[in-house]
């Protein structure tokens, strides 16, 4: 019953504000995409488009090839599972998951045989006449979900569904919902702005910047190349050094400068002038000031404060008017001259443009 | 705390609440003596006779109070369901919808309580006369209806409110069209507002005079028209077994609304 997505170059906007410029993305049958943003990206407008509650004023949407762009929500064929549940508080567990099933006119005994079964597969037996108020969040957050799979739908929408839980039962309830996907073989589109949980869950992940894509690609991809300053920063390689280039032989070579020594950096392509570097604090190694190394990017620095998380010391450490958390497994003392050594591929070069 | 103390604080606090009872018990132990006495005559404390005649004369059943009772009910039946129609979609809109003139459509149902009550009774007679509404239970009820309505539409407007739109959406999502949604979703969970504004109306339907006395009278005669003739005419007893039988659904009403209307719908109120 899976079907594909095709979103072309869809705006949106809130009188006068565009919150999506011409988002294009196309989903395949089955594939499980996250889309990932911090807030007023446009990710949840996007989702919100796709189920229709949205109206969108340019481009189209269409699920297995047919324009649903102008349809109303309930004839689209999707569910959703809502960040809040939106459980109907004066029905019973059952009833939530079975309204679908009653919409679609099924038979009262097939409806009690779909509501057992989907009770049975999320573990929820014997919950199915509690009132949604007598639920706890992750009984709530599995009826949204079973509600939304009663109905066999053709794309499964989330919409942060699991920011209403503890950290722990988190952790589990991604896997499951991976799985539960998975074996369904159903098209879902998850909206989060969780990196980590993007990159547990999703076959693909889509990277939404001021209403337009910044990055898709499988997690390790866009993990390890990010292909914009933005992306790296919010894939967590926030740390930004900038430095000056020259193109050589295909690589990049980095000039020595006050606060690094030379380096040669083999990316996509070959950069010259004036670049930003990001890279991520758990890539960078502390060393002796006096370190050199040929393809190695040393930053020369001296640490400033010295704290003791457990297991390992963590130092900031300033370069130039910079300052970057680097852990170590030795003592150092504050003041003490020190070099940060970045392997070459830990660090994302970018031209940089502001200056 | 000194015993002393402790006197002061709640010598004060205990003679304030007996005050206060005696506003609200005093009037009302008053009207349950003179149902019950037969004979009360001025330098007497209490009757000087007591019994239940004028009971079964209120409710004798060629008596008029009952009749009145009776008619009292359906008027305020009728205006109830009048101001449920106009209110449901009416508060629905307020509340969902993005009228322009929100504010101001909340407003003029406010304006028959703005203005002094008996001018625009007086000027309601003179139209009703000319469309021959004058005397009429329709009549009647239009006016009960447009004083109820502040309440039903603030009400109704303030439950449907209360309804998390997400809910309605979660409807939608699974295949529910809006006339669906709005049965299955957004009027259930919106009723014991709405309850709770067809209770507040029908009981100033019951308990409505002024309006009343200048559209209904003499030929629409209610339990309160009744009550008022029958205290102008010297007879007490007839009066306060009236205005007890009014009494009766107002306090079983009152516990019913106490349930019904929440924080949450409270909250609402006027947004």
């Amino acid at each position: 019953m899976s079907a594909s997505l095709h979103i072309d170059r869809v705006e949106v906007a809130y009188g006068g504000v565009k919150v999506l410029k011409g988002v294009s993305l196309d989903v395949a049958p089955g594939e499980f995409v996250a889309l990932l943003g911090s807030s007023g990206c446009g990710k949840t407008t996007l989702l919100r488009s796709i189920s229709g509650f949205v109206p969108v004023s340019g481009g189209a949407i269409r699920v297995d090839g047919s324009d649903v762009t102008a349809v109303p929500p309930e004839r689209r064929d999707m569910a959703m599972v809502f960040q809040s549940y939106a459980l109907w508080p004066h029905m019973t567990a059952a009833q939530n998951i079975g309204y679908g099933l009653k919409l679609r006119r099924m038979a009262r005994a097939d409806i009690a045989r779909r509501v057992d079964e989907i009770l049975a597969m999320l573990k929820l037996d014997g919950l199915g006449e509690r009132m949604v108020g007598q639920l706890s969040g992750g009984q709530r957050q599995r009826v949204a979900l079973g509600r939304a799979l009663a109905v066999n739908p053709r794309i499964l929408l989330l919409d942060e569904p699991l920011s209403n839980l503890d950290a722990r039962i988190r952790e589990d309830v991604r896997h499951e919902i991976k799985a539960l996907q998975k074996s369904l073989g159903i098209t879902a589109i998850h909206v989060t702005h969780d990196r980590e949980e993007a990159m547990v869950m999703a076959d693909r992940i889509v990277i939404l910047d001021a209403g337009t894509i910044a990055q898709q690609g499988p997690p390790e991809e866009i993990y390890n190349h990010p292909a914009s300053p933005f992306v790296a920063a919010f894939l967590g390689a926030a740390n930004a050094i900038r430095l000056v280039a020259k193109a050589e032989q295909g690589a990049t070579h980095i000039e020595a400068g006050p606060f690094n020594g030379p380096a040669r950096v083999r990316g996509a392509a070959a950069l010259s002038g004036p670049v930003i570097a990001h890279f991520r604090s758990e890539a960078a190694e502390l060393v002796e000031a006096a370190y050199v190394h040929d393809d190695d990017l040393v930053l020369r620095g001296t640490v400033r404060q010295v704290s003791y998380p457990g297991g390992f010391w963590r130092y900031a450490v300033a370069v130039g008017d910079r300052q970057f958390m680097v852990d170590d497994d030795r003592r150092r003392e504050p003041g003490a001259a020190v070099g940060i050594r970045l392997p070459p591929d830990a660090i994302h070069l970018y031209p940089d443009r502001a200056s | 705390m000194s015993a002393r103390k402790s006197v002061l604080l709640w010598l004060p606090r205990a003679a304030a609440l007996l005050l206060f009872a005696w506003f609200i018990f005093g009037p009302l132990s008053n009207l349950l003596i003179w149902s019950v006495a037969e004979r009360w005559f001025f330098p007497n404390r209490l009757p000087s006779q007591w019994g239940f005649r004028w009971w079964e004369y209120v409710f004798r059943p060629q008596g008029q109070a009952m009749q009145s009772l009776w008619l009292s009910i359906w008027i305020a039946v009728l205006t109830t369901v009048v101001c449920l129609v106009l209110s449901i979609p009416a508060g629905l809109a307020l509340a969902r919808g993005r009228l322009p003139w929100r504010t101001l459509l909340l407003l003029l149902f406010l304006l028959p309580q703005a203005f002094p009550n008996l001018p625009i009774y007086i000027s309601i007679a003179q139209i009703f006369y000319t469309l021959n509404l004058n005397g009429t239970v329709l009549g009647v009820v239009l006016v009960h209806a447009s004083h109820g309505l502040v309440y039903s539409v603030w009400i109704t407007t303030a439950a449907f409110a209360a309804v998390d739109p997400e809910l309605e959406n979660a409807a939608r999502n699974i295949g529910a069209t809006p006339t669906r949604t709005f049965l299955n979703i957004s009027l259930p969970l919106a009723a014991p507002g709405i309850m709770a504004s067809a209770i507040f109306v029908f009981l100033e339907s019951l308990d409505e005079f002024t309006g009343s006395y200048f559209v209904g009278a003499p030929e629409v005669r209610t339990l309160p028209l009744l009550l008022y003739t029958a205290a102008a005419g010297g007879s007490i007893q007839v009066a306060s077994i009236s205005a007890l039988i009014l009494l009766v659904p107002s306090i079983a009403f009152m516990f019913v609304v106490e349930r019904f209307l929440k924080a949450d719908v409270l909250a609402k109120v006027g947004r």
